[in-house]
């Protein structure tokens, strides 16, 4: 288990000078599935990239398992918080769909049937173990991009930052992703996504947390973020609760902030 | 108008099609959704309708694929970039990289036009406000977050206002208020008279802006026809396709045999959500 802290974080980009956190506090427990979520530009993959030394507090702190992540290089947080980019093209440079995927774990010192299990695992949990001697480019843009998520599960961490894992994803990749997370959740690891799919983050998440110009306006379960007196704070950054949520409280229901909470609801 | 005329396509290399005898046909002011699963062909059907497979990716092409009754293969690059914009998928590849500020950036296209300065001005001014991107103008484009990246591809590429444009998910990285803006632009462009092809994985979006909707599967046309049609087929998610939330949610309702008075209720809110379908 390993517990992450933002501490009155703040940060300023030196060359454009704009301030993408502003004063962020954040715990996040060992085994948490937390959903970031807010308008572009709003801080949430400047937000993340603190988590693993990418980038570095402006002013403020962040802490893994309560030692400031200051005094580690990106790669020995690395072993720890495992970073999934937004276009897998930032990622990927291998020649083949294994070797792109033992290469995290090789650097972490895994070899031989370590190596093999730890690879064989995370190409089967995203449907890949058929395509291990393909060229990544060979791929489209969804598998490519489930295939950086399978490199970063080959490392193991105990800390699985994924950022808009399901865009460009079809139905069955999107089913991909979420057998991902809650396989992670089973595992007690850490899981934090940030996604502009409402209805995604309220089923699959326990925790959503929303960014506003770099502030923290929102935090909370699903049911409190997406319920009816939220719901000017999510307009003040222009997203939509679910359907489901609308619908709910046009029929006077408590949060259904899902479809499946929307349909137990009514059939009561 | 922008047509397909049994068009077959294959990358150079590949064992076999990625497009089977593709027909299609797109009139003037016309919005067509293309939706299918990850490989059945989005991207690809996006390239050649835009007349750049096999022009600039190489592979080989049967059937004709034209741009108001006219074969797209012996037209100059820049005739063709005058008549069809086309969107891709990731902002990285579309940005022009030799532009300073999302202004340039912006102006990039019209310029390259040869327009009047004037107009210059004026495209890139309607299409900064136009997405919403007026207060950033002055940033550099590389060091944008991914959301408006993609927001400044899709400006620029209004910006030239083409009369054909292919947009291969053109809001894949965008927040619901960007989405938003795309969607409002494309229909001012589509009753401006432009057809409009949209590959896309947001139902939702494709429900408020479409007219007709073809799904692909492997290559071929497993569906096609109006866009509230397709979009409510059930055979939608064999196809590996989401069906929009209002439809989902009904055939949760459904499923679950709910009390006709709960039925009626959830009917009525929905009918209240301005859901087109």
């Amino acid at each position: 288990m390993t517990d992450l802290a933002l501490e009155s974080v703040s940060h300023v980009y030196a060359r454009s000078g704009v301030r993408s956190l502003d004063d962020v506090s954040l715990r996040v427990a060992g085994g948490e599935r937390l959903a970031l979520v807010g308008q572009n530009g709003s801080g949430k993959t400047t937000l993340v990239r603190h988590l693993n030394g990418l980038l570095r507090p402006s002013a403020g702190r962040v802490t893994i398992d309560g030692a400031d992540a200051d005094g580690y290089t990106v790669a020995q947080l690395a072993r720890s918080i495992g970073l999934v980019f937004q276009d897998p093209d930032q990622q990927i440079f291998a020649g083949s769909v294994r070797a792109e995927a033992e290469f995290g774990p090789r650097n972490l010192g895994l070899r031989g049937t370590q190596l093999r299990a730890a690879v064989d695992e995370a190409l089967d949990a995203v449907g890949l173990s058929a395509e291990a001697r393909t060229n990544p480019y060979d791929l489209g843009a969804s598998r490519r991009k489930l295939l950086a998520l399978a490199s970063v599960l080959a490392m193991r961490t105990p800390v699985l930052v994924v950022d808009e894992p399901t865009t460009g994803q079809d139905v069955r990749g999107v089913a991909v992703v979420r057998r991902v997370i809650d396989t992670a959740r089973a595992a007690g690891r850490t899981v934090i996504a940030i996604s502009h799919d409402m209805e995604f983050v309220a089923s699959a998440f326990e925790r959503v947390v929303v960014l506003r110009a770099g502030r923290v306006i929102l935090d909370g379960p699903p049911s409190a973020v997406f319920a009816e007196s939220s719901w000017p704070a999510l307009r003040s950054t222009f997203l939509e609760p679910p359907l489901a949520a609308r619908l709910g409280a046009q029929l006077g229901l408590q949060p259904t902030p899902t479809d499946d909470a929307l349909i137990r609801a009514l059939a009561q | 108008m922008l047509e397909l005329d049994a068009v077959t396509y294959r990358y150079a290399g590949a064992p076999r099609p990625s497009l089977h005898e593709v027909s299609l046909t797109l009139g003037d002011g016309e919005v067509v959704g293309i939706v299918g699963a990850s490989e059945a062909g989005k991207s690809t059907l996006c390239l050649v309708a835009a007349g750049l497979a096999p022009r600039t990716v190489g592979g080989t092409l049967s059937g004709h694929v034209l741009l108001d009754g006219h074969d797209v293969a012996p037209l100059a690059m820049h005739e063709l970039a005058e008549r069809v914009g086309i969107c891709f998928a990731n902002p990285a590849t579309q940005l022009s990289r030799v532009t300073a500020t999302v202004y340039e950036e912006v102006a990039f296209g019209p310029m390259n036009l040869g327009l009047p300065r004037g107009d210059v001005i004026d495209r890139t001014g309607a299409a900064l406000d136009a997405f919403g991107i007026a207060d950033i103008a002055e940033r550099e484009p590389a060091r944008l977050s991914g959301g408006q990246q993609q927001l400044v591809a899709v400006a620029g590429l209004l910006a030239i206002r083409p009369q054909h444009l292919v947009l291969d998910e053109p809001t894949a990285q965008l927040d619901p208020a960007g989405t938003q803006l795309v969607a409002e632009a494309l229909a001012r462009l589509a009753a401006d008279g432009a057809s409009i092809l949209i590959a896309e994985q947001k139902t939702d979006l494709l429900a408020q802006i479409c007219t007709r909707m073809v799904a692909l599967e492997a290559g071929r046309v497993a569906l096609e026809g109006a866009a509230a049609e397709v979009l409510a087929d059930e055979r939608l998610s064999g196809l590996g396709v989401a069906f929009p939330a209002s439809v989902r949610i009904r055939r949760l309702a459904e499923a679950a045999s709910l009390r006709a008075p709960q039925r009626d209720k959830l009917a009525a809110a929905l009918a209240t959500m301005g859901s087109p379908i």
